[in-house]
């Protein structure tokens, strides 16, 4: 026997796959799980239990902060599904977050009814100002929950479906359509940026006042808010867990590793993508729609390119192929970024200019690369 | 500078010394009524200096010209001690160096404290230019004399007519001939002679001015009660059939105009594209920091002008090469400190370049700070070819369209035909094979890198005539350009100039239907389309090496 | 009923005036490992791209069994028809395990939905089983391909081939970089899936194609120049001439 029939561990794969139903989870991803309960229990408890004196109390910067970073995990885990399952880099998906965020935006402009500025129960302030004199066809129906939240899945979805299926049935790929999709969510920041969209313009949409009938500025709704993202995020991850564990998520990686293989097997690789990369573009959306109501505001930069290439470095800092990796890598990226901006804004770009650099060069695998390469070796 | 200390005089030279400044020499009755006219401008209101100015005009004293041309670009200053009226040579120094008005000699320099501007508001700058227009029309310079009939033609009164009419008759320039002619067409359609109005629309339909078409409408007018503005039928026949014909040629220079621009914006295109693509197509590398490398060209020029700024004329022609070399070392060092290592991860280049492009900024941010730096455009690279009413063409666009295809030619040859550019082709094509034939891939790697980064650098020196100069130079480009290289494909260099010039020309005939942002979203839109047909591009690389990209 | 015979009659394909193939006349009978060998050039590979369907004859028949026309068909349809072809590079996917290559191979509904809901069947279990026995991978199992011996990626891409129960195999040049042990274990393989399987084994290894083959044929500039048992073959005048130029 050759020694390539002894097989060490590390090239084995850990969980077993050939057989059906539930099936044991990856470490990583209990710990996920588990974090993610802890926040869901701490942050109501230091919030609304401790009181404001305490040093351990959380103030509602630190629920939005936790917050944000949650919907953060959430683009990145996106992100990762398509790039590191599938091996396309999209440099756009913060145009799906931003859409999503403008859906739940929208409803939430409705919401403030004649309690703008300028006090007219139907139409938004910007509106007023800009002398509209009804409400655009796109905006109706926005004042019903259910209806925006629809929008929040089906908006980044289709225009993840119209231009995926273009892209993929084009055999674009690789670095021709990553520099696509950043030319697509620039086009949408310079129509966002218009004020003559219908879309608040530069201003975009903010001033919000309640949702579903609670005040977005009270700590309790804040705290809901962040437990309900926090499920979201859960949830979400469970969604991809089962998509990349399924035997779709080996053609997937068959895909990614050697298309034209997989396509004379007789798979549809274009359909492949297009589901992923629909259901890619929804869970970002999602994110987007939760991060909208904590941070109180959301405007065309949303769309602006770096925004999504710093979304990508969350999740090669964090790790490809792992999910939780990304989440962990959009927590810690972002931790840091509001620490030196905090501390030492100038250096702050020097900074993640230089997580580019590293990450590419010296950790391929992101951080939970490394640790999982420490652990094998033990 | 001469002292004349006269009697009197020795008083007012002992307060002047500190200011370094002497007092004119002897005066005659014209002079002194030339400058007793010119103190009334001290104190005068607006409306009050039009009539000065025009009195000045009417004595016919030799300075009158210089003084006027000073007061309209508002260099005309008094002193604060004893209200002497000054010419400052340049508006905005300080000390201002300072010319008597009478001599017109410079005689001495002043803190800009110690003096008043004499103002002027947008009324009686009117009345100067027309003011300076009439002396013009006598001047040597042809053009000048053209620029002053076309100015005149917006205030027509008999005196300018007659003024008109005489310069008429010993012009021999046929430009200046043929807007005078213009000039007094236009007088002649507000005549009572059918004949004479019949012929004036004859004329003035050669025109592709928007002001005399307009003119022309005007005629054609309809007051409400039915009458027409012009009375009788065939003039007004004749001048709707001018106007139309206006119109087409019109529309015709315009789209000309409209073509140059395009061909302008598309050549930046391609500079910038250029680079990209030999970095691409040979290495297999989308640099992110291509912009930034253009940036610092573009800084360089600054640069280079701060360093000579008495030469502005030939600093393009230093700051070109300069360029090159700033930029294309900082690629050489980019390709081996960290390109080289990624080799084959065109996906994990991209990040890394991005991040460079990140401190690229930074560190530019940091030196220079925020704001924008003002590169000047040389003498010979200013001004503009007008070859009518509706078509210019701006020189420095225009040198820069030339010098695109002098940079495309230039780089064509080394591709072709050094040493360096066979190598690289070769490396680009099959670089195993070439590996294996003995040629150095590592060294042709850097000097590919650094051959494209110095393009962009040269890229950045002609953006630098363009826009304006700041840290954020690279990424208003980089997508653009790297639209272009996914339209051209990186087979040859042609996808490049091709790909460059057809979206700078699409890009310009959009905007003014669909305005700058939905021009680009055609584009994209556009380009995703044409990416069915054709995934590589427009020139896509041809052989086994390329499949594996 | 595995009973079909594969038969090639009259076929010629000409590429811009250079005919590939040559009135081109063979067959195979069933349960058959046929090796086919030939100079460079001579037109193994583009024999196999007619009978897969990538190349559309100028002429001739192709026919397996006895009503399929291989020539009406698509490559999809040939390969529904029990038709598989192993190439010459091995593509396996390396960050897959060698099971989960197997998986995927398995035959069943490719759409996006039913694989994400498929649950692997105790009969599809034994088949990849039976298959990683057939290849000798069976302790390689949860290994990733990545790891795998050259010679051991040829038997999973042969064992993918299998996994769609093909009546006629066609492989092409299984043994080029393989060691030694490897190349008797390829003949080993090749040699039971014969009879179960028609295999058709296009070769430069003359040692391998002695050692499996019962029947050989010669190919030359697009027609058959000879055909016989390994003997016969290389005894053969005009064989001798046209591989060593005499």
């Amino acid at each position: 026997m050759s020694e390539s029939d002894k097989v060490p561990g590390l090239w084995k794969r850990t969980t077993l796959v050939d057989r059906g139903g539930p099936r044991g989870i990856d470490p990583g991803g209990r710990w996920l799980l588990t974090v993610l309960a802890a926040v869901a229990v701490a942050v109501p408890l230091l919030n609304q239990v401790v009181p404001a004196t305490s040093a351990f109390h959380l103030s509602p910067f630190g629920i939005t902060l936790i917050g944000k970073y949650m919907c953060y995990g959430m683009l990145a885990m996106a992100i990762d599904l398509i790039w590191g399952y599938c091996g396309i880099l999209s440099l756009g998906h913060g145009a799906f977050f931003a859409l999503g965020g403008y859906a739940m935006g929208m409803y939430l402009m409705r919401q403030i009814g004649p309690r703008g500025v300028y006090g007219d129960p139907v139409l938004p302030d910007f509106m007023v100002f800009l002398n509209y004199k009804s409400l655009p066809w796109f905006w109706h129906g926005f004042n019903h929950f259910p209806l925006a939240v629809a929008m929040v899945a089906v908006v980044p979805a289709l225009l993840a479906l119209v231009f995926g299926w273009f892209a993929f049935r084009s055999r674009v790929t690789g670095v021709y359509l990553s520099i696509i999709t950043q030319a697509l969510t620039y086009a949408l920041m310079l129509a966002f940026f218009r004020n003559d969209m219908g879309f608040g313009g530069n201003n975009g949409f903010t001033d919000f006042k309640e949702i579903l009938g609670f005040d977005l500025h009270s700590d309790r709704t804040r705290v809901v808010l962040l437990v309900i993202t926090a499920a979201a995020l859960a949830g979400g991850y469970e969604v991809c867990r089962k998509i990349v564990e399924s035997r779709a998520g080996r053609v997937v990686l068959a895909i990614r590793d050697a298309e034209s293989r997989t396509r004379f097997l007789g798979y549809p690789v274009e359909s492949f993508k297009l589901w992923l990369f629909v259901i890619s573009g929804i869970l970002a959306g999602v994110a987007g729609a939760l991060y909208v109501p904590q941070v109180g505001i959301i405007n065309p930069s949303e769309f602006a390119p770096i925004n999504s290439i710093e979304a990508v470095i969350w999740v090669a800092v964090g790790g490809r192929g792992t999910l939780y990796g990304a989440i962990a890598g959009a927590v810690l990226v972002n931790y840091l970024k509001t620490w030196l901006t905090g501390a030492f804004p100038e250096i702050w770009l020097y900074a993640l200019g230089a997580l580019f650099v590293l990450v590419t060069l010296f950790l391929p695998r992101g951080i939970t690369g490394l640790l999982r390469r420490r652990s094998t070796q033990t | 500078m001469q002292r004349i200390p006269k009697g009197g005089h020795l008083l007012l030279v002992l307060l002047l010394a500190p200011w370094d400044i002497v007092p004119a020499h002897a005066q005659t009755p014209k002079d002194a009524a030339f400058l007793s006219t010119l103190g009334e401008l001290r104190e005068a209101s607006y409306s009050d200096k039009e009539g000065i100015v025009e009195r000045l005009g009417q004595t016919g004293h030799p300075s009158v010209r210089a003084v006027l041309t000073a007061l309209i670009e508002e260099r005309l200053y008094f002193r604060n001690t004893d209200r002497k009226i000054f010419i400052a040579k340049s508006a905005d120094s300080d000390p201002l160096r300072l010319s008597d008005p009478l001599t017109l000699k410079e005689v001495g320099s002043a803190p800009a404290s110690s003096l008043t501007q004499i103002g002027t508001n947008n009324a009686l700058r009117r009345v100067l230019r027309m003011s300076l227009a009439r002396f013009s029309l006598s001047s040597p310079d042809a053009a000048v004399r053209s620029d002053a009939a076309r100015e005149m033609s917006k205030s027509l009164d008999d005196q300018t007519v007659a003024l008109l009419s005489e310069r008429l008759r010993v012009e021999t320039n046929s430009g200046v001939r043929k807007e005078i002619a213009t000039d007094l067409a236009l007088a002649a359609l507000d005549g009572s002679d059918t004949g004479a109005r019949l012929a004036a629309v004859a004329t003035l339909r050669e025109s592709v001015s928007q002001d005399v078409r307009n003119r022309l409408a005007l005629l054609l007018d309809k007051s409400p009660d039915g009458t027409y503005a012009e009375k009788d039928e065939k003039v007004r026949q004749a001048a709707a059939s001018a106007v139309e014909s206006i119109d087409h040629w019109r529309t015709f220079y315009s789209g000309i105009q409209t073509l140059f621009f395009g061909l302008s914006l598309g050549s930046v295109l391609v500079l910038i594209a250029i680079g990209l693509a030999i970095t691409f197509g040979v290495m297999g590398v989308i640099n992110m920091a291509h912009g930034e490398l253009m940036m610092f060209g573009a800084y360089t020029t600054y640069l280079v002008q701060v360093a000579m700024p008495g030469h502005i004329g030939i600093s393009i022609l230093v700051a070109i090469p300069a360029a090159f070399i700033v930029s294309g070392l900082t690629g050489v060092v980019l390709e081996r400190t960290i390109i080289r290592f990624l080799y084959g991860r065109p996906l994990e280049t991209l990040l890394a370049t991005f991040g460079v492009s990140l401190i690229l900024q930074q560190t530019v941010r940091s030196i220079f700070t925020a704001l924008n730096r003002s590169v000047v455009t040389p003498d010979w690279m200013s001004g503009s070819l007008r070859l009518n009413d509706a078509l210019e063409i701006t020189y420095n666009r225009l040198y820069i369209v030339i010098f695109t295809l002098i940079v495309f030619a230039a780089v064509q040859l080394v591709l072709k035909r050094t040493r360096l550019g066979l190598d690289i082709r070769a490396v680009s094509q099959n670089r195993r094979m070439a590996k294996a034939m003995g040629i150095r891939t590592e060294w042709v790697d850097a000097m590919t890198f650094g051959l494209g980064s110095g393009i962009a650098g040269v890229a950045g020196v002609a953006l630098s005539q363009l826009t304006n100069v700041g840290p954020d130079l690279g990424q208003s480009y980089i997508i653009d350009s790297f639209m272009v290289v996914v339209f051209g494909g990186v087979g040859n260099l042609w996808g490049s100039l091709i790909g460059g010039t057809s979206m700078g020309v699409v890009n310009q005939l959009l905007e003014p239907w669909a305005g700058a942002v939905l021009a680009k979203i055609f584009v994209l839109i556009a380009l995703i389309l044409f990416i069915q047909a054709r995934p590589r591009g427009l020139f896509p690389q041809k052989g086994r090496a390329a499949e594996d990209k | 009923m595995r009973d079909k015979r594969l038969q090639l009659e009259g076929l010629t394909v000409s590429f811009d005036g250079f005919k590939a193939l040559n009135n081109l006349s063979l067959h195979v009978d069933p349960g058959e490992l046929l090796c086919i060998i030939g100079p460079n050039g001579a037109g193994k590979t583009t024999m196999m791209d007619v009978i897969t369907g990538k190349t559309r004859p100028d002429s001739g028949t192709a026919r397996f069994g006895l009503d399929i026309d291989l020539l009406g068909m698509s490559e999809a349809e040939i390969v529904g028809a029990g038709i598989g072809r192993k190439f010459q590079k091995p593509t396996v996917f390396e960050q897959l395990t060698v099971f989960e290559n197997l998986e995927l191979a398995l035959a069943g509904s490719r759409s996006f939905l039913t694989t994400f809901r498929a649950r692997m069947s105790g009969a599809q279990q034994e088949r990849i089983h039976q298959v990683l026995e057939i290849i000798g991978l069976l302790e390689q199992r949860d290994a990733f391909a990545r790891v795998l011996a050259h010679g051991q990626k040829q038997w999973l891409e042969i064992g993918m081939l299998l996994m769609q129960n093909p009546e006629l195999l066609l492989v092409d040049e299984p043994v080029a970089g393989m060691t030694p042990h490897e190349v008797e274990r390829t003949a080993e393989l090749l040699r039971s899936l014969a009879g179960e399987h028609s295999v058709v084994v296009v070769e430069h290894d003359m040692a391998f194609v002695r050692s499996i083959a019962k029947r050989v044929v010669v190919l030359h500039e697009g027609s058959v120049i000879a055909e016989g048992d390994m003997d016969t073959v290389q005894k053969h005048a005009r064989v001798i001439e046209v591989y060593l130029g005499v």
